[in-house]
């Protein structure tokens, strides 16, 4: 998911050509005050007007309890926005109150339940309330985590190894788990140090986040170069699918593959590996079939 | 409809400034280095913009780097909405 200042129509523009899963346009924390309403209006037309090539778009309102949460709301929501990311969300209430807004311009509009919602937690109150959060709306498609302002709410500064993030973190995807929705790592933003911002790739990863928020188009490849799995995997996972269909047609139950049991979380990660690699774009969804 | 000075938009690449003043009829000034090809498009796109906005007296001097439609639409209404007060949002 790249993030993309709401107010720079070159930026909009270009951003999806470099390829990322996900464009979210900002009308917050990258929009000063005094261009709220220039923004809103760019992101509005462009959204409307420009081809994102399928790309999912998503934007970052501001607050609710601020003069320009509502008119933001109003805005994407008329342009066909996928998903509305809410900032510094804490409380399920929160989603709720978001939810009512999105339904009214929806019904306005004839097209209730079309916008999906992302909660950002960048709170230790939202870290706490994550599962309530993340099962507050049927609308509810993932879960982020907002570093800078975590950090500052722990009162605590980010460090290059994580630690400082590492129970928000776990707790974000056992929630996200939990309720069955996605969910997305914060970004990394020095871009002049691209090991470390592997090695936070590799680690989100690891713990199970669906994928990572970006500030450039020169973390993409980093990004998908870490979440692709390799061929072996690949070649692997399309044996287990293969096994389990042919075990399917002939109505027998346990299955081996290479010696080994498949029972159902084998086949879940195989699943998972497949969808990967068609994400990355190394397996064509004919060759999964 | 009574407008006051303003001003949307940027003279970064991809952008377009847009500046708005009281006037007489609606008259468009336009400076942009695609002028040759697109300046009658680009000056038709500003004065439906105004018009649709309820806006027929005004001077308008845009300064184009090579912006889309869209970002044209939503800078000029930008600058509309600054100049006029009333807002294309409900409160």
């Amino acid at each position: 998911m790249m993030f993309v200042p709401g107010n720079n129509p070159g930026m909009m523009a270009d951003a999806h050509i470099y390829g990322p899963d996900s464009i979210m346009l900002d009308l917050e924390d990258s929009v000063t005050m005094a261009e709220k309403d220039a923004a809103r209006l760019l992101v509005h037309n462009a959204l409307k007007s420009i081809d994102f090539g399928g790309t999912e778009m998503v934007v970052r309102i501001n607050p609710l309890s601020t003069p320009y949460g509502r008119k933001d709301v109003e805005a994407v929501v008329k342009a066909g926005v996928d998903v509305i990311r809410m900032p510094k969300t804490e409380t399920a209430d929160e989603v709720r109150e978001l939810e009512a807004e999105i339904i009214k311009v929806e019904t306005e509009l004839g097209c209730v339940g079309r916008t999906l919602i992302m909660a950002a937690i960048e709170s230790a109150l939202g870290v706490v309330n994550a599962y309530e959060i993340a099962t507050a709306s049927k609308r509810m498609m993932g879960i982020a985590l907002g570093a800078e302002d975590y950090s500052a709410n722990l009162k605590t500064q980010r460090t290059p190894e994580g630690s400082e993030l590492l129970l928000a973190r776990e707790t974000i995807v056992v929630a996200a788990r939990a309720a069955g929705i996605s969910c997305f790592d914060t970004v990394y933003s020095n871009l002049d140090d691209m090991e470390t911002f592997r090695k936070e790739v590799e680690l989100i990863k690891n713990l199970g986040f669906d994928g990572k928020s970006i500030i450039n188009p020169r973390q993409i490849e980093v990004v998908n170069s870490v979440f692709a799995p390799t061929q072996k995997a690949i070649d692997k996972a399309l044996r287990i699918i293969a096994a389990i269909k042919e075990a399917q047609a002939k109505g027998s139950g346990v299955i081996a593959v290479n010696g080994k049991m498949v029972d159902r979380p084998v086949v879940i990660r195989a699943e998972r590996t497949i969808a990967l690699a068609i994400a990355s774009g190394i397996l064509s969804k004919e060759e999964a079939l | 409809m009574e407008i006051k000075n303003a001003v949307a938009g940027t003279l970064e690449s991809g952008d377009i400034m847009v500046q708005i003043a009281p006037g007489d009829g609606l008259q468009v000034e336009l400076q942009s280095s695609v002028a040759a090809q697109f300046g009658r498009q680009i000056k038709a796109l500003i004065t439906e913009t105004l018009t649709g906005l309820g806006i027929d007296n005004a001077y308008v001097k845009a300064t184009d780097k090579g912006a889309l439609d869209c970002t044209i639409r939503a800078r000029v209404t930008a600058a509309a909405v600054r100049a006029t007060g009333k807002d294309v949002w409900k409160d």
